[in-house]
């Protein structure tokens, strides 16, 4: 597994020019969907927006979760979390249940609806640009450094440097640092994060461990109730054994009885 | 036979409406598979689930939890009294379940991957578990239901086989059916956030398993008043009435729980907030619970034909309103978006039920579900094999 990447997306930075959302359209060669990028929603044709809250702009993308949820709830492993960290999706195995939508805490992936062979789209942190030696398109357009890409540790340590310089620029947190068990895009933001539209109610802890932690009990169940349940069954049954046998001396001698009257 | 074809065509009111949800139903299945999901779903990325897992799916599967609850009532528990009516639960259980996967198949964007759940595996998913739980336990339903239809073909060894296995595979009907149930409620675990904390807990798959078992033993008094009244089949009432009494201890069980595990989680304030969620929470747990606890506590009411169905139509109404609350009432606030079926979707799940309900005739005329023999007593769906044998034997 080659070194854990992640993005960092300092919002101080982000002058909303729209350059990452159209490298990102040309690198994944998807179609033209607007004029505006700070107009356009996340769709199957669009991996990344950016937009407008007041005064700043927040860039929008899959995640690429340290504990990826779609990953853990997609019952064919279609999705996978591979080197760099990056999450993919196989529409080989995909067949179209859309759990990984309804799982994930950030509302990320988006499903072809119009397709008669439709497929999850989402970001994929440009994983064939990574193999190349690259960094992801939208990283390499941005012309101010609002998005920087690189290795996660590093990542981390630059953006707590950053609020460490210039104290009074940043508020005090990095989201994706821990929400669902951590991230790959961290923000960094001047105001805090809940004005920013940002859900600041998630978990910190990683989501996949709810279901786990009810899938694990199955094997106890299944093992412990088909015992007991057996069990039961003998249980009753004898008592229905013993009543049959009684019911049966009991017909016996009332006919032996019978005969003995003839 | 010509007789025959002439009642069979001659047009009631039901017999048109179904027709019409027919025709409406095929339109909309082949709009589906031309369009795709968005020429017939409301659904949209911040929505992806709909009507159709919330109702055709998780009520679906709920209504057929009569089937288990039974076979664990009179095999494992012994209790032969409820064997006359067993075979139409199975029946109704084995019917859910096939609907569940032809709306499945409506459903899911690849429909034809579906066995890919076969081999390619991801134990972590809960999804995967629901999966393997739908295969199996249809499975075992056919198995269970087969000595109906082995009867009618007069297979005197299959037939003997099958009674052989019965005993194992009322187990592993139980079991699974136990996952599968709680598992549906499982498939929620993983979005805490997103989910309304009224009906989010972690004690989802106990809920879910819960009112699944209340509800099979309220669809088990709708049919058999149903049949008796459609079929001329008089099941014996006190039975019936008596499963009233099991329903009153289950609800109370699942009512006591869903309130101190609000309790605990300090979310009892919720319930008096003013918002739709609120007064949806109420409505399920006034017409599902409250209600049937109050009519079938009350033995007037309970040996009251009339009122022992309305106290079953009572559970079953809280019941889809819970799963449908669950599927949608509770993430609606957080999806961003106001999900409401398109008439499509409504179509689709008329059409589901319309075929259920023909099915269901269709067998009962035409298989031993209710026949009786010359005695008079009930063939059952005989397992306890060495029993009749032995039985036999003394005769
Ligand atoms: S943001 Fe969503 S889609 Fe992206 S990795 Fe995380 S859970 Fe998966
Ligand atoms: S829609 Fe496809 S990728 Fe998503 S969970 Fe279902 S099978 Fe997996």
């Amino acid at each position: 597994m080659k070194k854990e990447k992640a993005f960092l997306i300092d919002i101080t930075e982000c002058v909303g020019c729209g350059a990452c959302y159209t490298a990102c359209k040309e690198a994944n060669n998807l179609p033209e969907t607007s004029d505006d990028p700070l107009r356009d929603t996340l769709s199957d044709k669009t991996f990344t927006v950016i937009e407008q809250r007041g005064d700043y702009y927040v860039r929008q993308m899959c995640k690429h979760c340290f504990e990826p949820t779609c990953v853990s709830a997609c019952p064919v492993g279609a999705f996978t979390k591979i080197e760099f960290g990056a999450v993919l999706y196989d529409e080989s195995k995909c067949l179209g249940c859309r759990y990984c939508m309804q799982a994930c805490p950030f509302q990320i992936p988006r499903y072809e609806w119009g397709s008669l062979n439709p497929r999850v789209q989402k970001c994929i942190m440009c994983y064939n640009r990574l193999l190349e030696g690259n960094i992801p398109a939208c990283a390499e357009a941005c012309p101010t450094g609002a998005t920087t890409f690189g290795d996660r540790d590093e990542i981390i340590a630059l953006a707590k440097q950053k609020i460490f310089d210039n104290p009074e620029k940043y508020y005090n947190y990095i989201y994706g640092l821990n929400e669902v068990g951590g991230t790959s895009v961290l923000y960094l933001s001047p105001i805090p994060f809940e004005e920013l539209g940002f859900n600041t109610h998630l978990l910190q802890t990683a989501l996949p461990n709810f279901t786990y932690e009810a899938l694990s009990k199955i094997p106890t169940l299944v093992s412990v109730g088909g015992v007991l349940l057996t069990g039961f069954y003998w249980l009753t049954n004898r008592k229905n054994e013993i009543a049959r046998e009684k019911f049966l001396e009991k017909t016996k001698s009332q006919t032996e009885r019978s005969t003995d009257n003839e | 036979m010509n007789d025959f074809i002439t009642r069979t065509l001659r047009p009631t009111f039901w017999k048109v409406v179904a027709v019409i949800i027919i025709a409406l139903g095929i339109y909309t299945i082949y709009l589906r598979f031309t369009g795709g999901l968005a020429a017939v779903t409301n659904l949209s990325d911040h929505f992806p689930w709909g009507l159709w897992i919330g109702f055709d799916v998780l009520c679906g599967v709920g209504m057929a939890a009569g089937g288990f609850t039974l076979c664990a009532i009179v095999y494992i528990f012994n209790i032969k009294k409820y064997k006359p009516i067993i075979r139409p639960t199975i029946l109704t259980a084995f019917l859910g379940y096939l609907l569940v996967i032809f709306a499945l198949l409506v459903d899911l964007g690849r429909p034809w991957a579906i066995w890919h759940a076969i081999i390619m595996w991801n134990p972590h998913s809960v999804m995967f578990e629901v999966a393997w739980c739908v295969m199996l336990y249809t499975t075992v339903l056919f198995l269970e239901f087969s000595p109906v239809i082995i009867e009618r073909f007069k297979s005197k060894k299959l037939l003997s086989f099958i009674k052989g296995i019965t005993i194992p595979l009322v187990v592993i009907g139980i079991l699974l059916s136990t996952l599968h149930q709680s598992s549906l409620g499982a498939l929620y675990l993983i979005v805490p956030t997103k989910m309304h904390p009224l009906w989010y807990s972690t004690n989802l798959p106990w809920f879910f398993y819960l009112s699944a078992i209340a509800v099979g033993c309220a669809m088990i008094i709708f049919e058999s008043y149903l049949s008796a009244k459609a079929f001329k089949k008089n099941l014996e009432f006190h039975l019936v009435s008596d499963i009233g009494r099991w329903i009153v201890v289950i609800l109370s069980t699942y009512f006591t729980w869903r309130f101190v595990d609000l309790a605990l989680n300090n979310k009892l304030t919720l319930l008096f907030f003013n918002s739709i969620e609120t007064y949806l929470f109420w409505l399920e747990i006034i017409i599902g619970i409250v209600i049937p606890i109050a009519f079938l506590s009350q033995s007037r009411i309970r040996l009251n034909r009339v009122g022992l169905f309305v106290s079953a139509c009572f559970v079953i109404g809280g019941f889809l309103l819970n799963r449908l609350n669950v599927s949608v009432t509770s993430l609606q606030a957080s999806s961003g978006v106001s999900y409401l079926p398109s008439v499509y979707e409504i179509i689709i799940t008329l059409f589901i039920v319309t075929i259920g309900v023909i099915l269901f005739n269709l067998a009962v005329q035409y298989l031993p579900v209710y026949e009786k023999t010359k005695e008079g007593i009930p063939i059952e769906f005989e397992i306890i094999t060495d029993e009749n044998l032995k039985v036999e034997s003394v005769k």
